[in-house]
């Protein structure tokens, strides 16, 4: 199959970007990223710059690869990511636009790549369990409601790629902190920082820029692990609580 | 040329108390000192994670280093089926002592006793450890923690969360990580990428990074450095490992005189799903869990295979009678459980005997259809349905089966494009998992004063062979429960030393000798890609070092690996500046490492005149096709030193004291 392909270009955080045209020849066993590397050869080989592009485990698990395909972060299919979206759902002659996640907290680097350690941040702040090595107790001495622990491991597949933030039009990073806010705060023992852990994270959140949420749930449809806005539900009543005390 | 001595530093005393003992009786660093001792950790994964995490609860200042935009991305994230520990929890009888000896024996009796017992005596508190944290562990009804087996063992011990075990453990330790990082107690470098190791008097006190983004060289000085850096199976190009997983943090190292330990053992995972092209860039693994309901087979005759190849027929079109179900068919007593260096080998066999059912001729079927009836018929009869239609017996067994590998079926669709409920799924084995690494003692330290190596950067618990689910398990016992003791032996000497500083001489030329190869390789120049280089590299490995090698193969693919290596020097072409982010000049030092330690797990497959676990000969073979081990000879660890011309080889010679070696025998 035969591809046009317009990409975002920019030479680096600084310089500006515009999207640059390329055709490239795919077949429909191909991975989104093995195309982007047949077009990366192809440039190498006339001795161009090739486009810079984030990937490492291709296998939907990392949260490194990020990709806006046609307007829609990780592309059409719904619950993938980039890296395991394959050529089969695109047609010969397709035009197709990549463009890197866009968001204000989100600075681009370079072309497709995009500076994400704000999220590090926001899990700096309180996303874990203080508890140091060698401290705990036998691993079946608190016993947990199998719902329960499914529901925190529901929340804990966030892969951190951000697709949330460059879904939603006010760049929020609701969801990826809320998925954590549930994760721990769910199970017994993430309990005990729960209020305090939900106020540094949602502090931090603004401190880095991610913008407000206004319920859209363009967030939830993007998710490539279909994390449920039922989470923001979650951190919206905690961080009330952590405001006005109710649950100390 | 010099012999270097390797001793392991194992402690004396009983194998049941030798930890505890040593543990008990070490030198200490007081909290006063450890606040003025620098620890640096190379790599973030499971086993630098949790290595920098405990290291700065316990006072260390430690700076850890990832080439990765975060911690959270390492390769560790993408194991699936599980963590195993001597829990006991199914009260079936498991104990420390026999997950030692299964991973012995896994291992093919070629790894080193001490380690292997401590490993699986502090297997259980990973599993604590993990829960506090709040890892969402797989649980039963009752709310307590879940197993499920796994290949090779009697037992069932290893605990999981859905097949995504390892992602959820590195969150855990990512987080315990990132709580460090918030107190300052770990200072964090993400995007940067170690380059050389700098030694002063001999020991081990900094490394050399290139900041990814920027591109320009750093100088970091510690008392110490840790690696935990990861295998090197993307020697093979083609692996089930990370794009970005390399061995250069490693290699430099074995540069500035560590050793390469047992780097012929590899292992060839069998089931995966197999290469469909040129342009493929990476395998997808498909977790071994599912060979206990999937039968593996292949066509009895070449005319079918070929029909299926051509596209005349379907697997479904073959006649239960025209089916050879090889595994079942050789290995009778665990049939299509057999160890995965076994099954890896048997697919090759069918392959190479012109059964193969893929376009290239390289898969083998992995068929769920008698499961999915079996599990149908067995859910009618629970539901009460009295002569249930076939079509119902189907649905219902999809169901079953969707419950137990839901994902794994969804992510076999999603890059095949094929329905594995309606046919059967195409297998091949894929590179898995480098045994070998960086030659360490009993406290986890190189030959190299001060270096240490963790996980699956070092060599020293899975032997010839690892057994499924002691990855993880390894990474975490190596960074929570050992280093965080065993530094302190290094250490402790160390109370008196002042803060190093990166301004002296050894720093200067080590970061000379960084940018004089950096500009080497950038004024190269030539019209070949870098990833044209290493996919050559990769043919070369897997067609000479792969599933099954031959001292003649052995030979010849050496010297295709010296000629390629001369051809990358004279025309490889890596675009942009050096001084710039440049994904192409990342993979270009990443590849040139590779080229250089490709002739040495080639050296050491030769040497090693013996089949075992994942090495096999093809002179060393009983009649039946099984591997030979050569007790008598070969009872070693190799550990190479790089010498341009021709790697030495050292020797650790291994004691088994506890256990009886044998055969291993899955017939």
């Amino acid at each position: 199959m035969k591809l046009k392909l317009k990409i975002w270009r920019q030479p680096s955080s600084e310089a500006r970007g515009r999207l640059e045209s390329y055709i490239v020849e795919a077949n429909e066993h191909m991975s989104f990223l093995e195309m982007m590397d047949v077009l990366n050869e192809q440039l190498i080989a006339e001795k161009k710059e090739p486009v810079a592009f984030e990937h490492d485990c291709r296998e939907g698990i990392c949260g490194t690869c990020n990709m806006v395909i046609n307007g829609r972060p990780h592309g059409p299919q719904r619950g993938t990511t980039t890296c395991q979206l394959h050529m089969r759902h695109f047609n010969d002659g397709d035009v197709i636009t990549v463009e890197p996640w866009r968001a204000k907290a989100f600075p681009v680097i370079k072309d497709l790549v995009v500076d994400r350690s704000g999220f590090d941040r926001i899990i700096q702040a309180g996303g874990y369990i203080s508890v140091n090595t060698g401290q705990a107790p036998d691993g079946n001495s608190i016993p947990i409601e199998k719902d329960t622990a499914s529901e925190a491991f529901d929340a804990a597949t966030c892969i951190g790629c951000g697709a949330c933030v460059a879904a939603c039009p006010n760049g929020s990073a609701m969801l990826f902190t809320s998925a954590k806010v549930a994760h721990l705060g769910k199970l017994p023992q993430g309990k005990v920082e729960h209020v305090a852990r939900v106020k540094n994270m949602v502090d931090q959140m603004d401190e880095e820029g991610f913008g407000n949420c206004s319920n859209t749930g363009a967030c939830e449809v993007e998710c490539p692990k279909e994390i449920s806005i039922e989470n923001i539900a979650m951190l919206n009543r905690s961080y009330m609580a952590s405001i006005f005390g109710a649950n100390k | 040329m010099s012999s270097i001595d390797l001793k392991s530093n194992t402690p004396e005393g009983p194998l049941k108390t030798k930890w505890s003992e040593y543990k008990g009786t070490m030198n200490l660093v007081a909290p006063n000192n450890k606040r003025r001792i620098e620890v640096i950790v190379v790599g973030t994964g499971l086993a630098g994670a949790s290595a920098a995490a405990t290291l700065g609860e316990l006072g260390y200042n430690v700076k850890a280093f990832t080439f990765h935009d975060s911690p959270r991305r390492a390769h560790s994230i993408a194991a699936q089926g599980g963590i195993n520990a001597a829990k006991n929890y199914q009260n079936d009888g498991d104990s420390t002592y026999r997950l030692f000896y299964d991973t012995i024996k896994g291992g093919d009796y070629r790894s080193r006793e001490s380690n292997v017992y401590r490993l699986a005596e502090v297997s259980a508190s990973i599993i604590d450890q993990c829960v506090a944290q709040g890892v969402p562990f797989a649980r039963e009804y009752g709310g307590l923690l879940a197993n499920r087996s796994f290949g090779g063992v009697q037992v069932s011990r290893t605990f999981y969360a859905r097949g995504q075990t390892g992602q959820q453990l590195l969150i855990g330790a990512y987080q315990a990580l990132s709580r460090q990082i918030s107190t300052g107690q770990v200072k964090m470098y993400n995007r940067h990428e170690m380059l050389d190791l700098v030694k002063v008097d001999g020991k081990a006190r900094g490394i050399i990074t290139r900041n990814l983004l920027t591109g320009k060289l750093e100088r970091h000085a510690a008392h110490c450095v840790v690696l935990a850096t990861g295998g090197y199976g993307n020697v093979f190009y083609l692996s089930t490992n990370a794009m970005n997983s390399n061995v250069s943090a490693a290699w430099r190292s074995v540069r500035r005189g560590a050793l390469m330990a047992n780097p012929c053992f590899t292992q060839i995972h069998p089931t995966c799903i197999p290469v469909s092209g040129e342009y493929q860039s990476k395998l997808t693994l498909m977790s071994e869990s599912l060979r206990n309901d999937g039968r593996v087979w292949v066509p009895k005759t070449e005319e079918d295979a070929i029909a299926i190849r051509e596209g005349r027929k379907k697997g479904n079109d073959i006649a239960e009678e025209d089916r050879d179900y090889y595994l079942e068919r050789r290995y009778p007593a665990f049939g299509n459980l057999v160890p995965r260096d076994v099954a890896s080998r048997a697919a090759k066999t069918a392959c190479d005997e012109g059964k193969g059912v893929s376009p290239t001729g390289l898969a083998v079927f992995l068929d769920f259809a008698s499961a999915i009836e079996r599990y149908g018929k067995a859910a009618a009869h629970s539901k009460n349905i009295s002569n249930p239609s076939q079509k119902k017996i189907l649905e219902l067994g999809e169901s079953v089966v969707s419950q137990k590998y839901g994902n794994l079926f969804e992510m076999y669709e999603k890059i095949t494009g094929e329905d594995p409920y309606k046919n059967p799924m195409k297998i091949y084995p894929a590179v898995h998992y480098t045994m070998g690494g960086v030659w360490v003692d009993y406290n986890l330290q190189t030959n190299i004063p001060g270096l240490f190596a963790l996980g699956e950067a070092n060599f020293s618990d899975h032997g010839a062979n690892r057994l499924g689910a002691s990855a993880l398990m390894q990474g975490l016992a190596d960074g929570y429960f050992v280093i965080p003791y065993t530094i302190g032996q290094f250490l402790s000497k160390e109370i008196r030393t002042p803060m190093i500083s990166d301004q002296t001489a050894e720093f200067d030329a080590a970061e000379k000798a960084v940018q004089d190869r950096i500009d080497n390789l950038m004024n190269i120049q030539g019209n070949q890609s870098v990833e044209s280089f290493h996919r050559r590299l990769g043919k070369i490995m897997w067609e000479y070092c792969g599933m099954s090698r031959s001292a003649e193969g052995l030979k010849k693919g050496r010297q295709m690996i010296r000629d390629l290596r001369d051809e990358f020097y004279k025309d490889v072409f890596i675009p942009g500046s050096a001084n710039e982010f440049n994904p192409e000049l990342e993979k270009a030092t990443k590849v040139a490492d590779f080229l250089e330690l490709g002739e040495v797990m080639m050296c050491d497959a030769l040497d090693r005149n013996e089949s075992c676990g994942g090495h096999f000969r093809e002179e060393y073979q009983t009649p039946e096709g099984e591997a030979l081990r050569n007790d008598a000879d070969y009872t070693y660890v190799s550990a190479w030193e790089w010498n341009d011309k021709d790697p030495i080889l050292h020797k650790e010679d291994l004691e088994f004291k506890n256990v009886e070696l044998k055969t291993r025998s899955y017939k």
